[in-house]
């Protein structure tokens, strides 16, 4: 008997069986890794288009009318800025201004829409029932979500569905089309789009996209498409230890207005004169490999690697790191008890296709 | 399935281990730990004339998303290692047990090899972490 709980499979765990995905076990859900190449995944989606099953993720639904007051007291960005349709990245903070969790808040007509981790959606969820009220009323809403992300992730969703007025969706607003919520969003530094839709019809969409040549990408191809864009994984780059200030997401806190009372905004006022590091990115030229956990050497002090991998698209080592605010420059990287060279750079790595560093 | 060659020998740690006719032994990754590791990109081989207990590290193999250490399966002295893999790392995926081997070694007692797996039980070995 095993004492472990049983791994969840989203709708669409046949279709990566299918598509010969190599499936394991991430926070609590059976997902593919990869197709075959981690590398190939990664390349499509840099160059054409690739899709990713994100339906893991966990999507809250908030209305009522508390709902913004609700949402403006728990994420340190500001929910009242959105237009209709617009969404916005912000994180969740703790009262000691530790981050409990990023997301994405989409405003919707009938409320805001919530994406956070999977990892997280057990604490997330007690965290807003503990600060929910009378008004303020949130909901889980399990839905397929298919990620399709690349140049031409727009032109290959419009060849296999007709969605009027997406090709002109801007950055970061979303439209219905039928059952479907379609933001211009995703976590890949490419252009594409987020779709949450009915499981049925989710399926129906993944294998049409599948047909179109939509390459599907797995979870590998995930961590290196977003560390190249710069972007933060919860759990290594981001934690209820460490400030968003010491985090690169700085830009994500609305200071104003000053009276907005959000949780952590008062232990986030003092980090604000006391923060001494910083999160930022380095490339290593040479070969081996960046990783988690290795510690760095600046001219100013120590610090530590929170991702690191083989870039696909640069064909070397790039990480984040979080070093002391005024590091720069060459440093160098503690590899199983060798010391190697590398350069701090501010990230992103790539973004649209473009290597930002060379 | 992964393949699984009869003729050669494996540690439990994933390397194998190829009795040559000039007495030397090579050794290399199996094609399931390839496949577990998926795309190599960086390998760390033994110096020349590295003298290398069983079960001692003698490199790493570093695949997109992972680092894993290469353990000797005998002990003895390195007397090649396989410079195509510092530029052609990915060889490790396409051809595990020809092109793709690590290094050579000059085996300190050939007999030692006797205590290695043979196919069968690597594969039991194998599908045991499978489940």
């Amino acid at each position: 008997m095993s004492e472990q709980p049983i791994p969840a499979k989203t709708p669409l765990y046949q279709e990566h069986v299918q598509c010969g995905g190599k499936i394991v076990d991430f926070a609590g859900w059976l997902m593919p890794v990869n197709y075959g190449s981690q590398i190939e995944e990664h390349t499509a989606v840099r160059s054409d288009a690739g899709m990713f099953d994100v339906s893991h993720m966990t999507i809250i639904d908030v209305w009522g009318d508390q709902a913004e007051t609700f949402l403006q007291r728990l994420v340190a960005n500001d929910v009242a800025r959105l237009n209709l349709n617009q969404a916005l990245y912000g994180a969740l903070l703790n009262d000691q201004a530790g981050v409990l969790d990023d997301l994405i808040v989409y405003r919707l007509a009938q409320g805001y829409r919530c994406v956070v981790n999977a990892s997280t959606r057990d604490k997330v969820l007690a965290w807003m029932q503990q600060h929910s009220g009378p008004e303020a009323h949130f909901e889980h809403k399990p839905q397929v979500m298919i990620a399709v992300q690349g140049p031409n992730a727009i032109q290959r969703l419009l060849q296999v569905e007709a969605v009027s007025g997406l090709a002109e969706l801007a950055p970061f607003y979303a439209m219905h089309h039928g059952a479907w919520l379609i933001g211009r969003t995703g976590y890949t530094g490419e252009d594409g789009v987020e779709v949450m839709l009915p499981e049925a019809e989710g399926i129906e969409l993944w294998r049409k996209l599948r047909d179109a040549g939509v390459a599907p990408a797995g979870l590998g191809a995930r961590d290196t498409l977003r560390l190249e864009a710069g972007l933060n994984l919860y759990g290594q780059d981001l934690d209820e230890a460490t400030s968003p200030l010491a985090s690169n997401i700085g830009w994500t806190i609305a200071w104003e207005p000053a009276e907005r009372d959000f949780i952590g905004r008062d232990a986030l006022e003092q980090q604000r004169q006391t923060n001494e590091q910083k999160l930022t990115g380095l490339i290593m030229r040479d070969k081996g490999i960046l990783r988690h956990g290795q510690v760095v050497h600046t001219n100013v002090g120590e610090g530590v690697i929170t991702s690191g991998t083989y870039s696909p698209t640069l064909e070397y080592s790039i990480a984040l790191a979080r070093v002391p605010k005024k590091a720069a420059g060459e440093c160098e990287v503690d590899i199983r008890g060798k010391r190697k060279t590398a350069t701090l750079c501010k990230p992103p790595f790539v973004r649209n296709g473009k290597v930002m560093h060379s | 399935m992964s393949e699984i060659p009869s003729d050669l020998k494996y540690a439990a740690t994933h390397e194998w281990a190829r009795l040559e006719e000039d007495g030397t032994v090579t050794v290399g990754i199996s094609d399931h730990a390839q496949d577990a590791l998926g795309d190599v990109v960086y390998v760390e081989l033994p110096e020349i004339d590295q003298v290398i207990t069983a079960g001692d590290e003698a490199g790493v193999v570093e695949s997109v998303k992972a680092a894993s250490d290469v353990y000797a399966p005998i002990s003895g002295t390195v007397c090649a290692v396989n410079e195509v893999l510092e530029d052609a790392p990915e060889t490790v995926n396409s051809d595990a047990y020809a092109d793709g081997w690590f290094f050579k070694m000059q085996p300190a007692d050939v007999g030692e090899l006797e205590e290695l797996l043979d196919a069968e039980a690597y594969s039991e070995v194998c599908e045991a972490e499978e489940h």
